[in-house]
């Protein structure tokens, strides 16, 4: 049987789906990135190669996150897109006539408006990270409270307490402001739910014309409070996909689909890389006063990317 | 002989260097900004200060370090704290102890004494005004020179057939006019320059989308301010149309406002009816007309913290409901990173791309199927 191999390298996960041709998900891996894009591909790709039936043939794969260049040329990727129209493509694939996507991941955080199955318009934080991911796993860890219980500990108040939204540092310093009068702790979550929504609507959100159905994907989904926090705000039922933190990976499988139905075939290496050795390093290039900062990516002793340079000095001919 | 210097905006150094050497000074080049240049800047700065600020900042004490005696820059109008860069910057680099003068230029057309006593003070030679002016006529003849060959590569970079080509014959061209220096000079070398980007090897068949870019001049001006945008977007298959270049600039706030910018400030009235400092206005104006002419979008540059711009983004929004076109911002700052931008740019691009031909993507298709 056919499948396609998406994968998803972002700041905080990655993540790999394999899904055959009817859109069934055979294998769905979530994993932290945690600074190692190469080892947590590795790894994810050593856990999917392992349980995924034999007789399934992956026939096209494609990379999206921000670390789509550096898994598109590891795994030789047929397609590889940015995580907007990833997104977007899965989030119409599971619901069909969606007109608002909310995604909320670990350094980013996106709203893209659909309107009969087009992306019309999309906007994404911008030098901020306030109201993604990675404040709430720093809040979670200063609280000594697992981030998956976030969720469920919001859900439990009775009465939010204002949390300032505008800046994680201005936030954190009212939690504690809060915490020390002796508000309880799920209030205050609930309350950081709803300044990070707040701050996501007012931000990302400024000026878009949210319409239902409203889909919420990313990592921060599955945060109960922030969805209900959400729906409040909205006043919308807002729809939370069964695979809504590997929503990008599904996506970009469905574009490698795509990709090699016009190409004829793939250009996937297969899931023998995991024995091959990966390493990266940086220089800064002398050429000129630009001194750009220039990554490559080692498989073996041989260079498989270059990125960086401003000119085409380091282009790898192949 | 006076050693002078300059901001660093683009590829406009070279006719800048040509004036003051005509004039009888000795140029400091400012360098290309780079990291060393951001280092220095931020160093110095006020941290809240915007980001040409800290990029001018960076290039004068990089230019004061190569022994720069006089800093030439300009001044602004309205309502928007780029006006007093000057001084402030002058203030930062005596603290620094660089016994450093700088002249700032007025719009002339406003202040036209001090446009002269300015012109004075970098004419040691004291020569005849007749003299000068018909330095100042070339150096004008060279900036258009200039501006025109850039907007030529803005237009066959999208269609080149080798990737960079056309940025490799522009490298070569630039030298070309740089080392013109009489009229007729300039003139030949304005042509050929032009000639041989049109004679970069392109595709006509290509579809191209086009883009117009609004926003702060500085961050327009200046490739290393905008992680080389023009360059990147060309190479997505987009001609661009800059909304600002130097010799417009120049023409507007010299001698007096062109057609075109009235047309512009015309079309922001229903949306900003005042000047509200910088280019918050002509960001509007600019994005309504880039709309009209039917653009496929318009992006905005603007530095992280200037308050005109924020502005304009906020009634941008209302702009791109309107006029039915999309209109994509980037905050600038000193980050170097550009996966955000070409995330954002590739997913801008694939939306305008989805506008505009419909059902001809595969994209789209697979979008449509789910239905």
């Amino acid at each position: 049987m056919k499948a396609y191999l998406g994968i998803d390298v972002g700041s905080v996960s990655t993540n790999i789906v394999v899904q055959d041709e009817a859109g069934k998900i055979h294998a769905g891996i979530y994993l932290r990135t945690m600074g190692r894009p190469i080892d947590a591909l590795l790894t994810g790709m050593r856990e999917v190669g392992a349980c995924i039936p034999p007789d399934l043939e992956i026939a096209g794969a494609g990379a999206t996150g921000s670390g789509r260049y550096l898994a598109g040329v590891m795994i030789d990727a047929d397609v590889i897109k940015n995580e907007i129209t990833a997104h977007a493509v899965a989030a119409s694939m599971l619901v069909p006539d969606v007109q608002t996507v909310l995604e909320i991941g670990g350094q980013d955080s996106k709203i893209i408006i659909m309107r009969n199955g087009i992306v019309t318009d999309f906007a994404m934080n911008t030098v901020c990270a306030a109201g993604t991911g990675s404040f709430l796993d720093q809040q979670a860890s200063r609280l000594n409270i697992p981030i998956t219980d976030f969720g469920e500990l919001a859900h439990s108040s009775g009465a939010p307490v204002r949390i300032a939204g505008r800046c994680t540092v201005f936030a954190e310093s009212d939690m504690i402001h809060k915490q020390q009068m002796g508000h309880r702790l799920p209030d205050i979550i609930n309350g950081l739910c709803e300044a990070l929504v707040r701050n996501y609507l007012n931000n990302v959100g400024k000026g878009k014309e949210i319409l239902s159905p409203v889909v919420f994907q990313g990592g921060v989904a599955a945060n109960k409070g922030i969805k209900a926090a959400f729906e409040r705000c909205l006043n919308l039922t807002v729809i939370v996909p069964e695979y809504h933190n590997i929503m990008g990976a599904i996506g970009v499988a469905q574009l490698a689909k795509e990709e090699v139905q016009k190409t004829g075939c793939t250009k996937f290496k297969g899931f023998h890389i995991t024995g091959l050795s990966y390493r990266t390093g940086s220089f800064e290039c002398g050429g000129c006063p630009n001194a750009c900062e220039i990554a490559e990516i080692y498989e073996g002793d041989r260079v498989i990317g270059r990125w960086g340079a401003r000119c085409q000095r380091w282009d790898i001919i192949n | 002989m006076p050693r002078v210097t300059f901001p660093h905006m683009g590829e406009s150094y070279r006719t800048f260097k040509m004036l003051m050497n005509d004039l009888g000074n000795e140029v400091v080049l400012p360098p290309r900004p780079s990291k060393r240049t951001l280092d220095h800047g931020v160093r110095h700065a006020p941290e809240f200060a915007c980001f040409p600020f800290k990029i001018l900042m960076g290039t004068y004490v990089e230019t004061c370090l190569l022994g720069a005696e006089i800093i030439v820059t300009s001044g602004g109008v309205g309502p928007c704290r780029a006006g007093q860069y000057g001084q402030l910057h002058k203030k930062i680099l005596l603290d620094l102890g660089y016994p450093v003068d700088i002249i700032v230029f007025e719009p002339p057309r406003l202040h036209p004494i001090d446009f002269l006593r300015n012109i004075q003070r970098l004419n040691p030679n004291r020569m005849s005004y007749r003299a000068v002016w018909d330095c100042i006529k070339r150096a004008w003849q060279k900036l258009i020179a200039l501006d025109e060959t850039e907007k030529i590569t803005h237009v066959v970079r999208p269609r080149e057939i080798v990737t960079g080509s056309t940025t490799r014959i522009y490298r070569k061209v630039l030298e070309w006019i740089d080392r013109s220096h009489s009229a007729k000079e300039i003139e030949e070398a304005h042509s050929s320059a032009v000639e041989a980007i049109k004679s970069v090897e392109q595709d006509p068949e290509r579809k191209v989308l086009k883009v117009g870019l609004v926003g702060e001049i500085y961050v327009l001006l200046e490739p290393a301010s905008n992680l080389e945008i023009e360059e990147t977007l060309g190479n997505l298959g987009v001609e661009v149309e800059r909304s600002m270049f130097l010799t417009g600039w120049t023409r507007e706030n010299t001698f007096s406002e062109t057609h075109e910018t009235i047309s512009v400030k015309d079309a922001a009235m229903p949306y900003i009816p005042l000047c509200i400092g910088g280019h918050g206005m002509e960001s509007v104006g600019h994005t309504v007309v880039y709309a009209k002419r039917g653009f496929d979008g318009v992006i905005q540059l603007a530095p992280f913290t200037c308050i005109p711009e924020i502005v304009a983004r906020t009634i941008l929004t209302s702009v791109s409901k309107e006029h039915g076109i999309p209109v994509l911002t980037f905050f600038l700052d000193e980050q170097t990173g550009k996966a955000g931008m070409s995330t954002r740019l590739e997913a801008f691009v694939d939306l305008m791309k989805r506008k505009k031909w419909q059902d001809e993507l595969p994209e789209h298709n697979a979008v449509k199927k789910g239905q």
